[in-house]
C-alpha cells in the first residue's frame, strides 16, 4: 500500500510550477496537515493565475481550496482566497472598457453601467465579510454525500469595497410588483443543455440590507479574475453561493426565480437544524441562506509537534451568519474542560473573528485541541455532527490533534 | 508591482481617451491527479465524463455501488443532458462500481 505521505510527494513531484523541494514542504506544518487529512491527503498544491499555492479540487472548472494555515488570522489574503465554480468555461478575459453590468427587468430606467461609472456615480460602501462556500467541509460528511468533497479550506474573509445593491436598484427604480432580483455573471458553459448560473434574492431583503454590495474591490486591490473580476455581489452572513462572480446582469422579476442553482440545488431540508436523520431524505426544502456558527483553530496545524512545558500560542478564527461572534472557548481535553479565548479586534459582525490562548502541554502525549464559539444570539456549535443530503451548513466542534515530544 | 505569472493586463490609449483595459489569464491544463485509473470501460467513460468537467470530480467522490454510479449518470443526463447511450452507461457504472466501488 503507498502512504498518503508518498502520494502526497508524488503528487506535489509531479508539479513543475512548485520550486520549493518537496522534501522542505513535506516538513512545513501545511503539508503535514494536508497528509494527515483523509479527505486532502494526495491532493496537489497548485499555483493559479494570481493565486499562490492553494489545494486543487477540480481542474475544470477550477476549483482550490485554502490550506488551514492561512485560518490563524482575520484577513484572507486575495492570493490565497479559495476559487468556486459551477460550469466550465469561466471567464480569463475581461475588457474593462467594454464591460458593463446591467439592471434591467421590472424598473423604470435600465442601466449599463462600466466599472469607472460604478466607482464615480454611486457611494462607495466597505463590508469585511466572511464568504463560505455551502459545501465546505462537505467531505467530512458520514455518511458521505456526493458533491465537492471539500475538506474546511473553502472559505475566507476579506475587506470588499464597492457600491450598494440598494443603490443601483433605487436609479434603476424598481417598478411595483417586483418580487425578486436574479444576477449571473459572464461565465456560460459551453453545453447548453447544462444550466447556466444564476442566482436570486428577495427584493425586499436586498432594499433592506445596506451590506449587500457590488464590490470592485477586494483587501484594496481589484479582485482576482477567479474570484469575480470585475464585480462580484457580496451577500454578508449569507453563503457564498448567491455571491455572484464576473456579475454581468441583474434582472428584476416578478416572481420567485426557481431554476436550476436555486431548485433543486443549493436547498437544505425545511426544518429548524436544516437537517435530517442522516442517509434520509427531507420532506420540504428551503433555498439555503444564513450562514452557521463556525471556528477553528488555525495554528498549530493537526498533526503538528509540540515541545512538553513549552507555551504555544493556539490562534483561529470564529464566524457566523451576521450576528457576530460573542465568545470563544478551548478545550485541550477533548472537551472535558472548556476555558475561554482571548478575542482579536471586532471587525464587524460579518467578519472572521481572530481568537487567541496560550496553552501549554503539561507533559509528552496525544493532545486534541478543540474550539467552539458563541454568537451574539446564543447560537453555538455541537459535538454531533448535522447532516442532510447535499452536505451543507455543517458546524460540528473542530478539533485538531498534536503530538508533544 | 505584484505580477503573478500568467496574467497579463493591457492598457492601450484610444481615441477618446477611453482607455480600454483588458485582463486576462491562462488556466493550466487537466491535473493528472484527476485521471481516472485503468480497467475495463475506461475509455468510454472518459469519452463520456470529460466534455463539461474534468474526471478529478468522479475520482474525488466516496467509492459506491452501481446505484450511487446510476444515480450519477442519470443526474448527468437528465439535468445536465450528457448524451450518453444506455449502452455506454451500462459500461460506465460497470467501470466506476469495480474500480470506484466500495
Ligand atoms: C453535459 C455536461 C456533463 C457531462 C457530459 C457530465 N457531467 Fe458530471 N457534472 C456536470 C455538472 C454541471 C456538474 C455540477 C457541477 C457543480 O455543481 O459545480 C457535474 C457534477 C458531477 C459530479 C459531482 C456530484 C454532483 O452530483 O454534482 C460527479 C460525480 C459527476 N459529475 C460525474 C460525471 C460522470 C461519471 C460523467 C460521465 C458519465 C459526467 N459527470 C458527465 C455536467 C456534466
Amino acid at each position: 500500500m503507498r502512504s498518503p505521505r508518498r502520494e502526497f510527494l508524488r503528487t506535489v513531484g509531479g508539479l513543475g510550477a512548485i520550486v520549493v523541494s518537496a522534501g522542505l514542504l513535506a516538513r512545513s506544518p501545511r503539508a503535514l496537515a494536508q497528509q494527515a487529512d483523509p479527505i486532502l491527503a494526495g491532493r496537489p498544491l497548485v499555483r493559479y493565475p494570481e493565486k499562490t499555492d492553494l489545494i486543487l479540487l477540480t481542474s475544470r472548472p477550477p476549483q482550490l481550496e485554502t490550506p488551514m494555515t492561512y485560518f490563524d488570522r482575520a484577513i484572507t489574503p486575495n492570493d490565497a482566497f479559495f476559487v468556486r465554480y459551477h460550469t466550465f468555461p469561466v471567464p480569463t478575459s475581461v475588457d474593462v472598457g467594454s464591460w458593463r453590468l446591467r439592471v434591467t427587468g421590472l424598473v423604470d430606467r435600465p442601466l449599463e453601467l462600466s466599472l469607472a461609472d460604478l466607482k464615480a456615480k454611486f457611494s462607495k460602501a466597505a463590508v469585511t465579510a466572511v464568504a463560505q462556500c455551502s459545501g465546505n467541509s462537505r467531505g467530512r460528511f458520514a455518511p458521505r454525500v456526493l458533491g465537492g468533497e471539500w475538506g474546511d479550506g473553502a472559505m475566507g474573509n476579506a475587506e470588499w469595497v464597492g457600491v450598494r445593491l440598494r443603490d443601483l436598484l433605487a436609479a434603476a427604480g424598481v417598478r411595483q410588483g417586483a418580487v425578486q432580483a436574479t444576477f449571473e455573471g459572464l461565465d456560460k458553459p459551453a453545453f447548453p443543455s447544462v444550466p447556466h448560473f444564476v442566482k436570486s434574492l428577495d427584493i425586499r431583503r436586498v432594499m433592506d440590507d445596506p451590506d449587500v454590495i457590488v464590490a470592485y474591490q477586494m483587501n484594496g486591490r481589484e479582485l482576482p479574475m477567479l474570484n469575480g473580476f470585475p464585480a462580484r455581489l457580496v451577500v454578508p452572513g449569507w453563503y457564498s453561493t448567491y455571491w455572484v462572480k464576473n456579475l454581468s446582469e441583474i434582472a428584476v422579476i416578478d416572481h420567485v426565480f426557481e431554476k436550476f442553482w436555486m431548485k433543486p440545488a443549493y436547498r437544505i431540508p425545511d426544518t429548524p437544524c436544516g437537517c435530517v436523520e442522516p442517509g434520509t431524505a427531507p420532506k420540504n426544502t428551503v433555498p439555503i441562506s444564513r450562514m452557521t456558527v463556525r471556528s477553528f483553530i488555525g495554528t498549530p496545524a493537526n498533526g503538528a509537534r509540540v515541545v512538553p512545558g513549552r507555551p504555544v500560542t493556539l490562534k483561529g478564527i470564529a464566524f457566523d451568519g451576521g450576528y457576530g461572534v460573542r465568545e470563544v472557548e478551548v478545550s485541550d481535553d477533548s472537551g472535558v474542560t472548556w476555558r475561554r479565548a482571548q478575542l482579536g479586534p471586532d471587525l464587524g459582525r460579518y467578519a472572521f473573528r481572530e481568537w487567541s490562548a496560550a496553552w501549554t502541554p503539561a507533559s509528552a502525549g496525544d493532545y486534541t485541541l478543540m474550539v467552539r464559539a458563541l454568537n451574539a444570539i446564543g447560537e453555538s456549535q455541537g459535538y454531533e455532527p448535522l447532516w442532510n443530503p447535499a452536505g451543507y451548513l455543517r458546524n460540528v466542534v473542530e478539533r485538531v490533534t498534536v503530538h508533544a515530544g | 508591482m505584484r505580477r503573478t505569472l500568467g496574467i497579463a493586463t493591457l492598457v492601450l490609449a484610444l481615441p477618446l481617451a477611453a482607455a480600454a483595459q483588458l485582463k486576462t489569464i491562462t488556466l493550466p491544463p487537466d491535473h493528472p491527479y484527476g485521471e481516472l485509473k485503468p480497467g475495463p470501460g475506461v475509455e468510454v467513460t472518459q469519452r463520456a465524463c470529460r466534455a463539461c468537467h474534468s474526471t478529478d470530480y468522479i475520482v474525488m467522490q466516496p467509492r459506491g455501488d452501481a446505484k450511487q454510479w446510476e444515480a450519477v449518470l442519470t443526474k448527468m443526463i437528465k439535468v445536465f443532458g450528457a448524451s450518453i447511450s444506455d449502452e455506454d452507461a451500462k459500461a460506465i457504472v460497470g467501470y466506476l462500481s469495480t474500480v470506484y466501488g466500495k
